[in-house]
């Protein structure tokens, strides 16, 4: 399946993790691809690791991405990215936590939504796909803050990707 | 998001497997919603509510099966939902269920969890199906999740018999794409008692006749699995055949992209005409099941020779990479999971002054199920033994009775409330009428929801699923009530040294004493609060209204 993109998402319990995964998911989807997104929830909900993965592409199968096999691994917090490299491809593309300053943030809840920014760089998801998911996933009064964190986070891919 | 509530009206959704069967029930007509939480099935409930079906948690999963069997039998459709461990608290009415049949339709959902994500086992409850005689049906995608209990409803209308819709935790929780379908279903009549004491009251004489009954049903439902569309079979190259359900299927179609597969959605009966007509056209065929080798089992003994995974993939959940080991029948050992950060307490948890007066004690923890079996992890490693739903009380009790005293006198049942209610209660029964010589301690950590599960209402919350004001059961009144003479209500973080102290002089005692340590979760108190809130307003202003519209002489 050449045409299906994996992604991994990591951290830990309530940092987001499930979250991001599902705007990314439900951008895809409002784009009008097959996509499936797996996760774990339940015991590791409380403070453990958790990780969420979303595929997407012309059709999907497994619901989870095999290891080795993810184009892209986003990570939230710092502990938690030399346990979860084996999940990338080679060649895949890593967004550590440290790749979007906690200072140019708005709010450092925010996190998960600034990487989904720099992951934004390398999708080709229509921007309204994007605001419409982050939308329909958080609460009204934090919209405005979420957008600006996105932005950010796109900002520094393309930075790096100059780089 | 996409999530059942918000696509009520449009025909795609983004869905997870449990969103789907919620919103497949509310398509098939069904009155009534009842379970027990338990991951990774409490979302259907939840979803089913906020849709606007009618939806309430039960105390246990059994008296849940128990409701919705009335209901059945008043030609109502039900939809019943627990996690694989509830089916064994279910599993008294389930078999006589299976010989009653319905008259309505009856879904039970059994949501397994392979792996062990979040549980105490991973039984493989296709067994059950086998066991009881009840037909079941096994989705591998939210797509068929929304499909298979629409046909479930379908099908246990239709031959009056209880349905188990067996999913497992890849299928509850991944979110995939979901078309909506009209159902076949015709409205479902208005529920009316008709009286049929030969099918339902199962006394021996009327028993016998109905196991033939259930029997006879069984093999017209094969009959019907034999052609039915739920098994579906991919052609491709006659070489390797793959025979798999659920999950596997997924894992099937990626790992072996050419090959030729029979994917089973009726798990039991299995239609074996159709495994057979599939194993004979193809060289070499293999059954890729997550869990136990029941199909395998089935299919062999049906004189079918089919090959089966090795023993070690009967552990854990399946996945592309184990069935592409399956298939190339590698038994080599497999990589070690990655290293994750376990779960732990939450930092403010009331918990926490509780298990380190635990600890210092040095007490024997009788545990049981809830976030509370934290406990058993650093710093404190206070629990030293968790079973099931309620066993706390009676392991506790049992290891009292036999120890030497000085022993038996550190030993301290654990148990949270939600699980109290759901089956504590019969063991505090136990201590009251086989009391162990040094009596016990009973520690119930009541911090006000059903929190592990994603803090669910519970009827000693005395809130309803939808957070609306009920009656409450006390738990310290029925600890009283059962005769228990040292019953206590305390709130350990506001005097932690208060809390130690009483359960330091509780165990030298020889009496029988309940502990209420009463505080609530960290995560759920705001919206306790707001509940409360929302409820208290909702009282006053009936109070208001009922006073003008009595019109009495005030008006």
């Amino acid at each position: 399946m050449p045409e299906v993109v994996n992604v991994v998402f990591a951290g830990l319990g309530g940092q987001g993790v499930i979250k991001a995964s599902d705007i990314l998911a439900d951008a895809v989807f409002r784009a009008g691809l097959d996509v499936k997104k797996a996760e774990i929830h339940g015991m590791s909900q409380r403070g453990g690791s958790v990780t969420s993965d979303v595929r997407f592409g012309p059709e999907v199968f497994s619901p989870m991405v095999p290891a080795g096999e993810a184009d892209f691994l986003v990570v939230l917090a710092p502990s938690q990215v030399e346990n979860n490299l084996h999940v990338l491809r080679k060649g895949g593309v890593l967004f550590p936590p440290d790749l979007v300053p906690e200072t140019s943030l708005p709010n450092r809840r925010s996190l998960n939504v600034a990487l989904l920014g720099a992951l934004s760089h390398h999708l080709a998801i229509a921007e309204e796909h994007w605001r419409a998911a982050i939308a329909a996933a958080l609460p009204e009064r934090l919209h405005e803050l979420n957008f600006k964190s996105f932005e950010v986070g796109r900002a520094a891919a393309r930075a790096r990707a100059a780089a | 998001m996409q999530t059942a509530t918000a696509m009520k009206a449009s025909e795609r959704g983004l869905w997870s497997g449990d969103e789907a069967v919620a919103r497949a029930a509310l398509d098939a007509g069904v009155a009534l919603g009842t379970g027990y939480p338990g991951t990774p099935s409490t979302e259907i409930l939840e979803a089913f509510g906020a849709l606007g079906g009618k939806a309430q948690w039960a105390p246990n999963e059994k008296v849940a099966l128990e409701v919705g069997l009335g209901a059945a039998f008043a030609g109502a459709r039900v939809l019943v939902t627990m996690k694989h461990v509830g089916v064994n608290v279910a599993a008294d009415p389930l078999f006589t269920a299976a010989y009653t049949g319905v008259d309505g339709a009856l879904v039970l959902v059994s949501a397994d969890d392979p792996g062990m994500a979040s549980s105490q086992n991973e039984q493989d409850n296709r067994r059950y199906a086998v066991a009881a005689g009840i037909p079941m049906l096994e989705p591998s995608s939210s797509q068929e999740a929304y499909d298979f209990a629409l046909a479930a409803f379908e099908l246990s209308a239709r031959f009056r018999i209880p349905v188990i819709l067996r999913m497992t935790t890849r299928v509850c929780h991944s979110k995939s794409v979901v078309r909506r379908r009209p159902s076949a279903l015709p409205p479902a009549p208005a529920p009316h008692f008709v009286r049929d004491v030969r099918r339902r009251v199962m006394v021996p004489a009327f028993a016998r006749p109905a196991h033939h009954r259930l029997r006879q049903k069984l093999a017209e439902i094969q009959e019907w699995a034999e052609s039915a569309p739920l098994n579906v079979q991919v052609s491709g190259d006659p070489k390797l055949g793959i025979i798999t359900s659920g999950i596997s299927y997924q894992h099937v179609r990626e790992a072996a992209p050419g090959a030729s597969v029979l994917k089973l959605g009726t798990v039991f009966p299995l239609p074996l005409g159709l495994v057979r007509s599939f194993a004979a056209g193809v060289d070499r065929c293999v059954v890729v099941e997550e869990g136990d080798p029941v199909f395998a089992d089935a299919i062999r003994s049906a004189g079918i020779p089919v090959e089966s995974k090795a023993e070690m993939f009967r552990f854990g959940e399946l996945s592309v990479e184990r069935v592409r080991r399956i298939l190339a029948r590698d038994e080599s050992p497999e990589p070690p999971p990655a290293k994750a950060k376990p779960p732990e307490l939450c930092e403010a948890c009331p918990y926490h002054p509780v298990y380190g007066a635990l600890k210092r004690m040095d007490c024997i923890v009788a545990g049981d199920i809830g976030c509370y079996t934290l406990g058993v992890m650093e710093p404190y490693q206070a629990m030293d033994t968790c079973v099931a739903m309620g066993a706390s009380i009676g392991v506790g009790l049992g290891l009292r009775h036999v120890l030497p005293e000085a022993e038996a006198r550190r030993v301290v049942s654990v148990i949270g409330d939600s699980t109290f209610i759901h089956s504590g209660v019969n063991g505090l029964m136990e201590m009251v009428y086989n009391p162990p010589p040094t009596g016990h301690v009973l520690l119930v950590l009541d911090n006000g929801t059903t929190a592990m599960t994603g803090q669910q209402e519970h009827p000693g919350t005395g809130r309803k699923l939808d957070h609306s004001a009920t009656g409450l059961v006390s738990i310290e009144g029925l600890a009283r009530a059962a005769g228990v003479e040292h019953v206590y209500v305390v709130d350990p973080v506001k005097d932690p040294a208060g809390f130690a102290k009483l359960l330091g002089e509780r165990l030298a005692a020889n009496d029988l004493t309940v502990i209420v340590a009463r505080r609530p979760c960290v995560l759920a108190a705001a919206d306790i609060r707001h509940h409360e809130k929302v409820n208290a307003e909702k009282a006053a202003q009936a109070a208001s209204s009922a006073c003008s519209a009595c019109g009495g002489d005030d008006a």
